[in-house]
């Protein structure tokens, strides 16, 4: 009650100097609104990195053939096929931490449908737990394939919406036969649109396929044709190769009701997802350990295999973006302290000019604390009226931020909580000298003050 | 027991290496409901009496004893208080705050009441005060907007708003003219003679205190012979 009239008491003092009281305030404002607006815009980027991140698959962990060594020369990344779809079950059955997988096949290829044609980013091959590992499930129409497909290399595919808009232009593509390096697919499903990924590459260019009818019906069996890695031992060129229209290969393509043995078949990745993000490591050591075994690789051999996952990189971004942000903080809480100082420096003069006011004051039984109280509340009434300036500045800068330069912008009230916080605290602290000041004046010599 | 005593109250200002003695082992008795009016040369003394008086100031050394206390020992919380409750100081410049309505002046000292008031409670009671002064009108003037006469019955108003038993008034006349000095001492005197407050009022003019039942004169920081227009008995004296 006593801390309201105080209270009104300082608005009274504040609002005979209005210009004052403003640029007094400044230094707060332009502080708070730095600490906002700063604080808004790298929550923003933080949280446009992880869910670009989680597109991507957060809980995801790739599996690659690892790099070989012969004769001291190595060979690069992916240089021999070690994986089999075999260790895409083992993996399945024997890491608890794995909670689906699937087998990956890469590949380029021309799509044509009717007069259009469009080469698409990524073609994949993959059994039909790609979308539940890719978190993918909801598709935006039809159906995705079934193990059935898989197991019989049905030329069936799902298309992303790029594609889809691409080769239809607002068509439906739903049961329509695109030709994919000549071989007809026909498209049972369109998946959800994910947009571009952190590194700008549009996730929505896709063609997912059983990988068995990318693997065998597309090209053959020639992986140089239809693997983005090229396999020294099948780099010699087939005819196909150099004109994918006559894709022939060297096994023809088995007819679509068939079973193919794919026991013996390489895969390009094995794409697993964790059951949790706080998994992912468990799942790591696992599947390491799995293939380890299923490789029959001795102690002290390297992993002819190499595991990624997602985590390192949202470690990576997060770690740049919230340097950035931490050293634009700094820099805005220099500019609260300065702030401060200013406002120390006026209540220093304001106590001096109101000698003769507080020699009053204590002349009718104002004692030293409520002298203190009076102009200490008067210096966070200050600081929070101009850390409310400020906050709506701030807010409202990384709203034009996000206006014009469409940057992502993420509101936080933390950090309203904290511009509260902070300029209050400036206020208390740096009030405090001058209030303290303005309290010991004795009330005599405060009244004689010219 | 009487309300004042003063005993063998000395006051020194440092000046350079020494120091000037300003007030010398003054004594002095008031007793309840008494008018008292201050006279003496200019730089006697009167102010610095009446500062300490009004427990602004620390004599330098002696006993003042308010109503049974003993002041000069107090703490500057006890010294609040005891100017927040039991007296009232009235200045020669009026000394009210600026830009600041005429009510919320007279207010003030409720403020720093340890008894919290509501604010309706305190706005009716300043009310009341500066309407009991003839300023029913001027409420919400500030004091710029206040002829000196208001002024300083609403300084009056203030000094009265916590009904202390006893009044101080350091020349409250001298920046009024003549006209207004009248109506200002009658105030003063109906307060006395009305309502038995005690008044120490302090001026040159030899008019003016006749208003006052009792007179002291201070010369160069001394109580000198007094006198005693109305009959009043002698009780100040050099050295009681
Ligand atoms: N703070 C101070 N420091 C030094 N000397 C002081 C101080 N205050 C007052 N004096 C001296 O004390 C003496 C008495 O001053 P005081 O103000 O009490 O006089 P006064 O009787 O009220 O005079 P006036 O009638 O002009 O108001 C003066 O000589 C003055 O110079
Ligand atoms: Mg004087």
């Amino acid at each position: 009650m006593k801390i309201l009239r105080t209270l009104f008491t300082a608005l009274r003092a504040l609002r005979r100097n209005p210009m004052r009281a403003l640029l007094t305030t400044l230094g707060i404002v332009i502080g708070v609104a730095a600490v906002i607006a700063m604080m808004e815009i790298g929550r923003g980027s933080s949280e446009s990195i992880r869910t670009s991140i989680s597109s991507m698959g957060a809980n995801n962990i790739m599996v690659r053939p690892g790099t070989v060594t012969a004769s001291g020369v190595s060979f690069g990344s992916g240089s021999i096929k070690t994986l089999v779809p075999a260790d895409c079950e083992a993996i399945l059955r024997e890491c608890p931490a794995v909670r689906c997988v699937t087998p990956l096949i890469q590949a380029r290829a021309q799509l044509v449908y009717a007069s259009r044609n469009w080469v698409p980013s990524s073609i994949y091959g993959a059994s039909e737990t790609y979308l539940d590992v890719r978190d993918w499930t909801e598709l935006s129409e039809g159906e995705p394939f079934t193990e059935h497909d898989v197991r019989t290399a049905n030329r069936v595919c799902l298309l992303g919406q790029t594609i889809v808009r691409e080769l239809f232009q607002g068509e439906s593509p739903l049961g329509k036969e695109i030709r994919v390096k000549n071989v007809p697919f026909r498209v049972i499903g369109v998946l959800s649109s994910k947009g571009a990924n952190m590194i700008g590459m549009d996730q929505d260019d896709i063609l997912v396929a059983p990988w068995t009818s990318i693997k065998y019906r597309l090209s053959g069996s020639s992986m140089s044709m239809v693997n983005q890695s090229a396999n020294t031992a099948s780099s010699s060129r087939s005819p196909g190769d150099l004109y994918p229209a006559s894709a022939s290969g060297l096994y023809p393509a088995a007819s679509s009701n068939s079973t193919l043995a794919v026991r013996f078949a390489n895969i390009d990745q094995i794409y697993a997802s964790a059951v949790s993000s706080a998994a992912i490591p468990d799942a790591i050591s696992q599947i390491a350990s799995v293939l380890r075994e299923r490789h029959r690789l001795q102690p002290g051999q390297p992993d002819d295999f190499q595991i990624r996952d997602m985590t390192e990189m949202l470690k990576v971004l997060t770690a740049t973006t919230t340097l950035m942000t931490n050293l634009l903080l700094c820099v805005a809480f220099i500019s609260l302290v300065v702030g401060g100082v200013g406002i120390m420096n006026i209540m220093l003069v304001s106590v001096t000019e109101r000698t003769r006011e507080i020699g009053l004051r204590m002349a009718v039984g104002a004692r030293a604390r409520d002298i203190l109280r009076q102009f200490l509340i008067e210096s966070v009434v200050l600081c929070l009226a101009g850390g409310a300036i400020g906050i709506l500045l701030g807010h409202g800068g990384s709203l034009l931020v996000k206006q014009f330069l469409k940057w992502p912008v993420a509101t936080s009230p933390g950090a309203i909580l904290t511009a509260v916080v902070v300029s209050a605290t400036v206020g208390v602290v740096f009030g405090f000298y001058p209030a303290w000041k303005a309290s010991r004046m004795d009330p005599i010599e405060a009244l004689r003050y010219e | 027991m009487s309300l004042i005593e003063l005993k063998n109250i000395c006051k020194d200002y440092p000046i350079g290496d020494g120091s000037v003695s300003v007030l010398k082992e003054v004594s002095l008795t008031i007793e309840r409901g008494d008018f008292v009016s201050l006279m003496g040369a200019s730089g006697s003394g009167k102010s610095t009496l009446m500062n300490i008086l009004g427990c602004l100031d620390r004599p330098t050394a002696g006993e003042y004893w308010l109503d049974g206390r003993e002041m000069t020992g107090l703490s500057a919380d006890e010294r609040a208080w005891t100017r927040n409750h039991r007296l009232g100081f009235v200045f020669q410049s009026f000394n009210l705050l600026p830009r600041t309505t005429a009510l919320e002046n007279v207010m003030m000292p409720l403020s720093y009441a340890h008894e919290a008031l509501s604010e309706q409670e305190e706005r009716r009671r300043a009310g009341a005060m500066l309407t009991r002064f003839g300023l029913a009108d001027r409420f919400q003037h500030h004091p710029s907007q206040l002829s000196g006469g208001q002024q300083q019955r609403v300084a009056i108003a203030r000094a009265l708003i916590n009904q202390p038993p006893v009044l101080f008034a350091d020349e409250p006349t001298g920046n009024l003219d003549s006209r207004t000095s009248e109506e200002v001492l009658r105030l003063f005197q109906e307060l006395n003679t009305k309502e038995g407050i005690t008044i120490i009022l302090v001026t040159h003019d030899a008019a003016v205190a006749q208003h006052g039942g009792r007179i002291i004169h201070i010369r160069d920081g001394m109580i000198a012979a007094p006198e005693t227009p109305g009959g009043a008995p002698v009780q100040g004296g050099p050295a009681a």
